[in-house]
């Protein structure tokens, strides 16, 4: 019982609603980034398949959408009811951000969203276009400005202590602090990426099952191109955020590579380790020795340094940080490989046939969920016990609540983000049965984005009739 | 102007929108048991579906104000008020998925409906308490953390009263947006909720008066009352002019506005209250305020952006302005 103090249940409260909050933006970024360049090409070319993509796609879309907002909002007021102190003392650093992520990016995607899921035959075709791409800027603006706050608490800069309260000497280094260029890039590639396999991972499964074939082959090929670039990318740019983690969070790149001694010098690839927190040193170790000295430092001995050089306090749980990194690499090089695969199998013009690939690519549907969510553990628990890096204790900073208080939201949060995801899960799975909106449907709906006007004066005089223009949502 | 005192009243525009907006959508999930009859229920829905997140954005909108510019009193409050502000987010959850998982269900849709508007009235009613709360006080000593300080015969009254405020507001916005049958029984209702609005609203002002003595003093001490006196005569006005246009179709979004005023003025006469205090006797909101450096941050923001939210805001209404039509259009 004595685990079940305050501090660690608030943390655990954080960490489960913060990792329940991140799989709907993960995907809503990205999602609404493909569904405005659907759109757009549809615009340009009239290839009616890209308005049956984007118009199939919505309906994910904003079901997830909607699950991101209530999970959010949950989110912004729970730095002031379990981190009370940690409000007060870096408010000044992280609320003015928030300010400017609300004022920049959440009300521009409520305020379009409306039109764009509710405007179709209302405004426009051009107007119903920008107002999805401004959604979906929208979300690149509001991930900029979370990902500044967080990437302040890891590498904090341009700040001064006044009274134990941080001041800002200079709001360009609060926001280009040292990790938050590197960390932006990944984190919007990773949605990119998560989205594109969620719609190939989809795109397949009708491939397999043979149906909708003309949809899901468009919907698989354009996503594979993108995969192509966008993994390798990210294989980047995930590097240079390492590199970057070893020169300002040494302990945090110790526990992901599993290192114990003080400066080690010949550091292996570590393939296989368990941790070992007491005993400090690994398990069952298996690596490839002298690769990670290569890799961090680009020389065959090149030294780094481990845990022991740091106070049995300040090092973050080794096991959890070193195993979540493994997840997402060893997923990222899988990523690599769907992708490549891909693009030898067009070659051969068996792209849509080959079974083992489209087996393997619907089984990555949600692993790009799965993979972002392992980096942000990486991150987070790597940065540990710190909340602002090297200067605040997340244990300093937890609100004195009652115990048995947090346990009880806990146990609700748990119970109710449980029945949703279930929920959410089984209306996905709804909506993907149901399959893409049949093409004379849509040209029922048609007749609205070419007169907007006229369409609503056809659809008020159907408006008694039992039978809607477009058919049940 | 001083600084602060900016910023106190942008957080003060933020909670004005905040109530008027997402007061009357959460008032169409209070009023749900009224309307069952088959349809009513999805034209309620459609009348909000497009608009309720960007209204909702309003309460981060404030949260978020008072992080960066009063994190004291964000810690304090959100901390002191947790359960009561856990049970408002429980709600709220409830109610956002419902718009979208609602329209795409079969055989739950009744589950979809409970947990709108069961949603909608318990996340006003805790907005309630936690303004009653603010209003008779926060204890200053480590009681506020574990006690049940928030749950008194005052704040559970204002926490009715807030639900019937919402109520009222949506049943102006149904008689604005629908026609026939709705429409007349939205005015019904809107009629018997006005009164007990304007009788709520003189309850909370005797209480708080004879109960918080700073109060009695801010309002009756020397000439104040007199020069106060237009915020409860300006009530009265608002008050009948809506009973009048309730009773015919001249002004059909007239009761609306007058519903907002209500709001407005009851808010102002919060602020002359409290004032300068954001936790009162506690903390005043010079001494909650942030360092200079985040003022200056995002002042150009403030004022940049909250008349461009406000115009596209206003844009997004207007595309969907007029009656709400039974058919289903979107996606
Ligand atoms: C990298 C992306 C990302 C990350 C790390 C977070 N969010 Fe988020 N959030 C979004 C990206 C996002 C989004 C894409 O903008 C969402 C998802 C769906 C949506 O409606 O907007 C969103 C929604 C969303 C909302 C609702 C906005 C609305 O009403 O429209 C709030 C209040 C927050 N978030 C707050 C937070 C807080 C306090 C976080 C930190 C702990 C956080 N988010 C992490
Ligand atoms: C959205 C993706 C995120 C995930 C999955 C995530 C995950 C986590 C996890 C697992 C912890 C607990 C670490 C531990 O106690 O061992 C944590 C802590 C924390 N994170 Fe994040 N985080 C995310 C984003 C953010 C952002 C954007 C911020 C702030 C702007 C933030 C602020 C915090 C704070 C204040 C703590 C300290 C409280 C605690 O230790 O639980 N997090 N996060
Ligand atoms: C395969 C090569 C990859 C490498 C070398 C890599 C490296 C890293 C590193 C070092 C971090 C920690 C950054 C920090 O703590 O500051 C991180 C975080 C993260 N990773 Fe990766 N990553 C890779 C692939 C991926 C993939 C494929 C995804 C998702 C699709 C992903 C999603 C994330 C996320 C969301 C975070 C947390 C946010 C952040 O700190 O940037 N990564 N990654």
């Amino acid at each position: 019982m004595e685990h079940l103090n305050t501090e660690m249940l608030s943390r655990v409260q954080f960490a489960f609603t913060v990792s329940f909050h991140i799989i709907f933006p993960s995907i809503t970024i990205g999602l609404a980034t493909l569904i405005a360049i659907w759109e757009g090409l549809w615009l340009k070319t009239h290839d009616p398949r890209y308005l049956q993509l984007a118009k199939f796609w919505i309906k994910p879309f904003a079901i997830t959408f909607g699950m991101g907002v209530v999970g959010g909002i949950v989110m912004s007021y729970e730095f002031g009811t379990n981190f009370s102190k940690f409000s007060e003392i870096a408010g000044p650093v992280l609320g003015p951000l928030l300010v400017y992520e609300v004022m920049t990016a959440f009300f521009l995607e409520a305020g379009f969203l409306g039109v764009m899921l509710f405007g179709w035959q209302r405004v426009g075709p051009k107007v119903h276009f920008i107002s999805t791409l401004v959604v979906a800027i929208g979300t690149w603006i509001s991930a900029t400005w979370i990902m500044a706050a967080n990437s302040w608490m890891q590498t904090p800069a341009g700040y001064k202590i006044v009274n134990g309260v941080f001041h800002v000497d200079s709001w360009m280094d609060v926001i280009f602090n040292p990790s938050f260029p590197y960390r932006v890039t990944h984190m919007l590639l990773a949605s990119f990426i998560t989205a594109c396999l969620l719609v190939a991972g989809v795109s397949a499964f009708y491939l397999l099952k043979k149906q909708h074939t003309n949809f899901a082959k468009k919907g698989l090929s354009m996503t594979m191109w993108m995969l192509l670039v966008l993994t390798l990318v990210q294989v980047e740019v995930g590097d240079q955020s390492g590199l970057e983690v070893k020169e300002h969070q040494p302990a945090k790149l110790a526990a992901i590579e599993g290192i114990w001694e003080a400066k080690e010098s010949n550091v292996p690839l570590l393939l296989f380790a368990i941790p070992n927190m007491k005993t400090e040193q690994n398990d069952y170790q298996v690596g490839i020795p002298h690769l990670g000295s290569l890799i961090l430092t680009h020389s065959f001995d090149g030294a780094v340094t481990g845990l022991k050089a740091f106070p049995k306090e300040d090092r973050p749980y080794a096991p959890l940080v070193f195993w979540s990194f493994r997840v997402m690499v060893g997923l990222g090089i899988g990523m690599v490989l769907i992708a490549l695969a891909a693009l030898v199998l067009r070659r051969k013009g068996r792209l849509y046939e080959n079974k083992w690939f489209l087996r393997a690519v619907a089984f990555f549907t949600p692993m790009g969920v799965v993979s972002t969510i392992a980096g942000w553990y990486v991150a987070e628990v790597g940065r540990q016990p710190w909340v602002v890096y090297n200067l605040v204790r997340t244990v300093d900073v937890v609100s004195p609540l009652p115990a048995q208080r947090v346990l009880f939201t806990l146990i609700a949060f748990v119970i109710i983000y449980g029945l949703l995801g279930l929920v959410y899960l089984y209306f996905m799975r709804k909506l993907i049965r149901k399959g893409p909106p049949k093409m004379a449907t849509l040209e029922k709906q048609l007749i609205g984005m070419n007169a907007p006007g006229y369409a609503l004066a056809w659809v008020k005089n159907l408006k008694h009739e039992d039978h809607h223009p477009e058919g049940e949502k | 102007m001083d600084l602060p005192l900016f910023y106190f009243l942008v957080l003060g525009f933020a909670i004005f929108m905040y109530v008027s907006l997402d007061g009357f959508d959460l008032g169409i999930g209070i009023l749900y048991p009224w309307f069952d009859k088959p349809g009513e229920r999805d034209h309620l829905m459609q009348s909000i579906s497009h608009v309720w997140d960007g209204n909702e954005t309003w309460m981060v909108m404030g949260g978020a104000l008072l992080y960066g510019v009063f994190p004291a009193v964000y810690g304090t409050l959100l901390s002191t008020l947790y359960i009561p502000l856990m049970l408002m987010l429980f709600a709220l959850i409830f109610r956002g998925v419902a718009f979208e998982y609602r329209f795409k269900s079969d055989r739950s849709r009744a589950y979809w409906d409970l947990s709108f508007s069961a949603g909608s009235a318990i996340a006003a009613f805790c907005q309630g308490l936690i303004l009653g709360t603010v209003v008779q006080g926060i204890p200053a000593d480590s009681s506020a953390f574990s006690s049940l300080h928030w749950i008194t015969p005052f704040t559970v009254f204002t926490g009715f009263a807030v639900m019937a405020g919402y109520a009222m507001l949506a049943a102006c916005y149904l008689f604005m947006k629908s026609r026939h049958d709705i429409q007349a029984h939205a005015a019904n209702i809107a009629k018997t909720l006005l009164i007990t609005v304007l009788i709520a609203m003189v309850v909370v002002s005797v209480w708080t008066v004879l109960t918080q003595p700073y109060i009695y003093q801010r309002w009756f001490s020397g000439m104040n009352f007199v020069y106060l006196a237009p915020l409860p005569l300006l009530c009265l006005v608002a008050g009948v002019i809506s009973w009048k246009d309730l009773h015919s179709h001249r002004h059909e979004s007239r009761p609306f506005w007058c519903g907002i005023l209500l709001f407005l003025l009851g808010l102002a006469g919060l602020v002359i209250s409290i004032f300068p205090y954001m936790i009162p006797q506690q903390l005043t909101l010079w001494q909650a305020v942030s360092p200079h450096s985040s003022l200056m941050f995002i002042l150009p923001g403030v004022c940049i952006f909250i008349p461009i939210i406000c115009l596209y805001t206003l844009w997004g209404y207007r595309i969907f302005s007029g009656k709400v039509e039974d058919y289903q259009e979107g996606y």
